[in-house]
């Protein structure tokens, strides 16, 4: 490293810059949620593997692996930069750490293991298999880095950041800057208070029938970016969909690992657990009634489809990790998730198709407005509002599950 | 110029979120630091627009006791379109948290650059 | 009021309702719609454009009862419709030539997702092309992302995944750019629909005041969509989310999706902020260095790359630099230029993806373009399509790119300070892309080398590539040919759209 000085390894930049660079953590020492993280957390992630997995076969290599091969790269390289700092041999501790690691790893589940029925012991037994069977696969990615890439990366990485630093930091000073030229917080004479705003408030109630002046706006006067955004959230779930989705049909590998893992899925979780349970049965129906009334009374007050779809997706999501799929499974399967969206969408887009339509044709719509206030007015307002919420509510549930399980 | 910057303290806070937001999304080598960095970053967006709507003294854009005067209410653009940008950044993180998911099964590693090296290695062997 | 002028209107919901009825769908059939719905707007395009040449002039359409100000409201005219239907033509191509891979590369249970993310992605481009307001444009530049990553990802294959990670964040970059612009010009001007915030901005630039913003508005705006169309420093994407595509999504996202970008930045030029600010506020001259060094690097690059398609993907990079070279000559002719490299890109390219899919197929699937040796032979069509698509690239006269480059030229000529610079860019980027395509070409007619290490000549039948495939490559050289030989209408028809803007 040509920018080695003698003091270099001490020096508080060095510090600053690798903490910036998250391998040192100055406030909390060995906080376990930073495993992933640049080399160090490589180190742990290959050590084990190498070390304690698979003594015999890998050991050679395994050793020196990853963890040491970096050391005469980084010259000062990460594991010994580390030492003069006073964070003493927290490179060896991770090494050492990696090597129990499995066996840590591990601990805390035997011991839950012992108090679960045998069947559970069983299935955790085979999960573990196919568990072991993906760290055999693992070694292949852990060799061969030969030292000439990682120089050219690393190189590469210090270029990047400095670039990097340097733009944010510019970006920042420009956005500053122009923030000092903009109009001031608060005062009502600004340009964006002007005509748009004041037909919106003054009129708004009259011509959308929405108390609330925000859903009017969204629901009638810019409903087709409300329409886009609702697509965003549909071609989203598809996205999830294809990415975490298990399928039946599928061969290969990886799907194979993730359907067992999935069958395992609350072999760590405690099941049947009443706490759970009996809040859940308070709090369940009061979320979804709550939910299903910010819904309807969107156009009155604050709230609409999107904060009560929400509102209703967790009060299922509740449900879900109170008393498992096998509950959910009864009333809310793909099927049904791809019908409600399927209707709700199409219902949206009919409908607004003919607003749309009807408005640019200067046609009467000849969709009654009803009693500002009342629960059954404000036109199309109300029934786009319960077709949103569903699809939101839908939309959450469903990325809950394929997060947990890639299925419904 | 300070001063303004002051005055427009919402503004301000809410620029140097975006910046930061921006930096850890560009810069950052870990996933899941980067989609922290870029729900940041959106949020400083609309921390911004909220901060644009307000008008000292006024009330939320719903209507009340039948009062439907300018100088009532708040603007109720910027909210429609806070809400509106929510929903894009809830789905896009959604979709970069799946993506995230499937990579970490795949390569064993959240670091981006140490998965693009495994991406390199699976494909010479 | 005409029914035509519904037309762009449900082009967009069409596009957008075959997506939604596509989730229930099986694959066969979810194909068979968005087909369908392609092909439909595309008509609906041609009439839009027909109707706006024949009144000569473009019209706004509102979305709702509401008008400018307050309601949403999208804006059709001669470009507008011009730029849908050949982007329709080039989806509609693009999906019909990839069909047997988009079979063999999704999951049978995936396949009508994929035709989701095409349907829209479709209602995306169009919604981009047709939009009158600043925000619409937001959301569908979100959704355009979406369907773009979801293309890359759905064939999870070797490099897709990571690909598709890092088109995700460096989108995520642009679209914060963008929308912190959005939000900025928002506060500025109090207006998000496109004809009342140009108003606001003229009033603005007229005062005087506000100049920082909306130099500021007008950086972060175009960086934010160079960023994600690919614009030299921020290019490091393409290859690999081209490269590694399934070829019906790799020809859609390099012929389409940037374009939908830089044709929504040229709009908001005209349309929001006003092209003489912007040559004035000397952002396009940043532009124009992006450009010339995007043109010249990706050239480099694509030299230096050994795999088919990541050679065509880096190509992609530099025609993307020629593109941004013609904005920021800041000329009404390099505008024209640039919307016809646009255009000239978006049908070349696929044309060469596509084919390079064919020539694949004859060569047992080898990345290596060493491996293509007498491909040309044993895959004939595709032979001839690659040639012609690499010879148009290069800028072959009578072919399309000969004529865009010649644009490039002549507007280069009217702006002096940028003559130079321009022409010797050119002139190297030619260079070097002749380097590599003709390479490429040379190698597609020499004799396969057998095993044993004598040359074979494969001429006899060769493999026969499926119907669709060599249907897809004959229409691309078809329109390559249509916009190298009677080029002159449509760049009237440019001029005439640009002039509309106004």
């Amino acid at each position: 490293m040509s920018r080695r000085k003698d003091n270099y390894d001490t020096s508080r930049w060095l510090k600053f810059k690798k903490w910036v660079d998250g391998e040192v953590d100055l406030l909390a020492d060995g906080m376990e949620a930073r495993v992933p993280e640049g080399t160090a957390g490589r180190e742990k992630a290959c050590v084990p593997e190498g070390t304690a997995g698979r003594e015999k076969a890998l050991a050679p290599e395994g050793k020196a692996g990853r963890g040491e091969a970096l050391a005469p790269e980084g010259k000062a390289g990460r594991g010994e930069a580390l030492a003069p700092e006073g964070k003493a041999g927290r490179a060896e501790a991770r090494a050492l750490k990696g090597k129990a690691g499995r066996a840590e790893a591990r601990a805390p589940e035997g011991n839950d293991n012992q108090a679960r029925p045998k069947t559970e012991a069983m299935s955790q037994a085979a999960y573990e298999a196919v568990q072991e069977e993906e760290l055999k696969k693992l070694p292949i990615f852990t060799q061969g880095y030969d030292k000439s890439v990682d120089h050219g990366l690393a190189l590469f990485r210090k270029f990047y950041r400095f670039m990097s630093v340097l733009l944010c930091g510019g970006l920042i000073l420009v956005l500053l800057w122009t923030v000092a030229y903009l109009p001031i917080f608060g005062n009502a004479g600004n340009p964006d208070n002007n005509e748009v705003s004041a037909r919106y408030i003054e009129r708004g109630l009259q011509e959308t029938g929405a108390v609330n002046i925000v859903t009017g706006m969204i629901l009638d006067y810019r409903a087709f970016d409300t329409f886009g955004e609702s697509c965003v959230l549909f071609i989203a779930s598809c996205c999830v969909l294809v990415l975490l989705r298990i399928d039946a049909s599928s061969k290969d590998s990886q799907t194979e690992k993730r359907r067992k893992e999935a069958a395992y899925d609350r072999l760590y979780e405690p099941k049947n657990d009443i706490i759970l349970q009996k809040c859940a049965c308070i709090l369940v129906p009061v979320i979804l009634i709550f939910g299903i009334y910010i819904v309807l009374n969107g156009h009155l007050s604050p709230g609409g489809g999107f904060s009560g779809g929400a509102v209703l997706g967790s009060g299922l999501i509740l449900y879900l990790n109170a008393f498992g799929f096998q509950k959910t499974e009864r009333f809310f399967t793909e099927k049904v998730y791809r019908r409600t969206t399927l209707c709700a969408l199409t219902f949206y887009c009919l409908a607004k198709s003919y607003s749309f339509f009807t408005g640019a044709n200067h046609m009467n719509s000849g969709i009654p407005l009803g009693t500002p206030g009342a629960i059954l007015s404000s036109g199309l307002i109300l029934p786009l509002n319960i077709c949103v919420g569903l699809v939101v509510a839908c939309t959450m549930y469903a990325f809950y599950t394929l997060f947990r399980k890639g299925g419904m | 110029m300070l001063q303004h910057m002051l005055l427009n303290m919402e503004e301000t806070a809410s620029v140097i979120l975006f910046g930061i937001g921006f930096t850890i999304l560009l810069l950052h080598q870990n996933l899941i630091k980067k989609i922290m960095g870029m729900n940041i970053m959106d949020t400083a967006v609309y921390l911004f627009l909220a901060a644009k709507g307000y008008i000292n003294g006024r009330m939320v854009p719903i209507v009340t006791d039948g009062i439907q005067d300018v100088s009532a209410y708040i603007n109720p653009v910027p909210s429609g379109l806070v809400l509106t940008g929510i929903v894009v950044s809830v789905s896009t993180t959604a979709l970069m948290l799946a993506l995230t998911i499937r990579l970490y099964e795949r390569y064993g590693s959240l670091d981006l650059d140490q998965i693009l090296i495994q991406v390199k290695e699976e494909e010479r062997t | 009021m005409s029914f035509v002028q519904n037309f762009p209107f449900f082009s967009i919901i069409i596009a957008m309702f075959s997506g939604i009825v596509s989730s229930v769908l099986p694959g066969k059939k979810a194909r068979n719609l968005s087909l369908a719905a392609i092909g439909l707007t595309g008509v609906m395009s041609a009439a839009v454009l027909g109707f706006c040449l024949k009144t000569g002039e473009s019209y706004t359409y509102m979305m709702g009862h509401f008008p400018a100000p307050w309601g949403n409201e999208i804006r059709a005219g001669v470009l507008e419709g011009l730029t849908a239907l050949l982007f329709e033509i080039v989806m509609f191509l693009s999906v019909i030539g990839g069909l047997k891979y988009t079979a063999a590369d999704v999951e049978e249970s995936k396949q009508n997702l994929f035709y989701i993310m095409i349907d829209l992605m479709l209602s995306s481009l169009l919604a981009l092309v047709y939009t009158n307001d600043l925000f619409t444009a937001y959301v569908f530049v979100e959704i355009n992302t979406i369907a773009g990553c979801g293309l890359i990802m759905i064939r999870q294959k070797g490099r897709s995944l990571s690909s598709a990670i890092r088109y995700m964040i460096l989108s995520q970059l642009g679209s914060g750019l963008f929308l912190i612009g959005l939000s900025l010009l928002y506060d500025v001007t109090g207006h998000l629909l496109m004809s009342p915030a140009k108003e606001a901005v003229a009033l603005i630039e007229a005062s005087g005041s506000y100049e920082v913003p909306m130099l500021v508005i007008t950086a972060v705006v175009s960086v934010g969509l160079g960023i994600k169309s690919g614009l030299y420093p921020f290019h490091y994407w393409i290859p690999d989310t081209y490269g590694y595509a399934t070829p019906a999504a790799s020809a859609i996202l390099s012929g389409l999706v940037s374009k939908g970008y830089i044709f929504l930045l040229i709009k908001i030029f005209y349309r929001v902020l006003g092209r003489e600010n912007v040559v004035a506020s000397h952002i396009v001259n940043v532009l124009f260095v992006f450009g010339i060094v995007g043109m010249i690097m990706g050239s480099l690059h694509a030299i230096a790359e050994k795999d088919t398609r990541r050679m065509i993907a880096y190509s992609s990079v530099a025609q993307i630099g020629y593109i941004y070279m013609g904005i920021g000559l800041g000329t009404q002719a390099g505008m024209v230029a640039a919307v016809f490299h646009i255009f000239t890109h978006s049908a070349t390219k696929a044309l060469l993806f596509i084919s390079a899919v064919g020539l694949y197929e004859a060569s047992g699937n080898k990345k290596d373009y060493l491996s293509l040796r007498g491909a040309g032979y044993r895959n004939p069509l595709a032979g001839i399509g690659f040639g012609i698509g690499a010879l148009s690239m290069v800028g072959f006269p009578m072919l399309a790119g000969f004529i865009s480059k010649l644009l490039f030229a002549t507007s280069a000529l009217q702006s002096p300070h940028k003559m130079f610079l321009t022409l010797i860019a050119l002139a190297v980027s030619t260079v070097l892309n002749a380097v590599y395509f003709l390479r490429l070409v040379i190698t597609l007619y020499r004799p396969a080398v057998s095993p044993e290490g004598h040359e074979v000549l494969e001429h006899a039948g060769g493999t026969k590539s499926s119907w669709n495939l060599r249907l897809a490559v004959l229409c691309f050289l078809v329109l390559n040919v249509v916009l190298g030989m009677f080029s002159q209408p449509i760049v009237n028809a440019i001029g005439q759209g640009l002039m509309m803007f106004d």
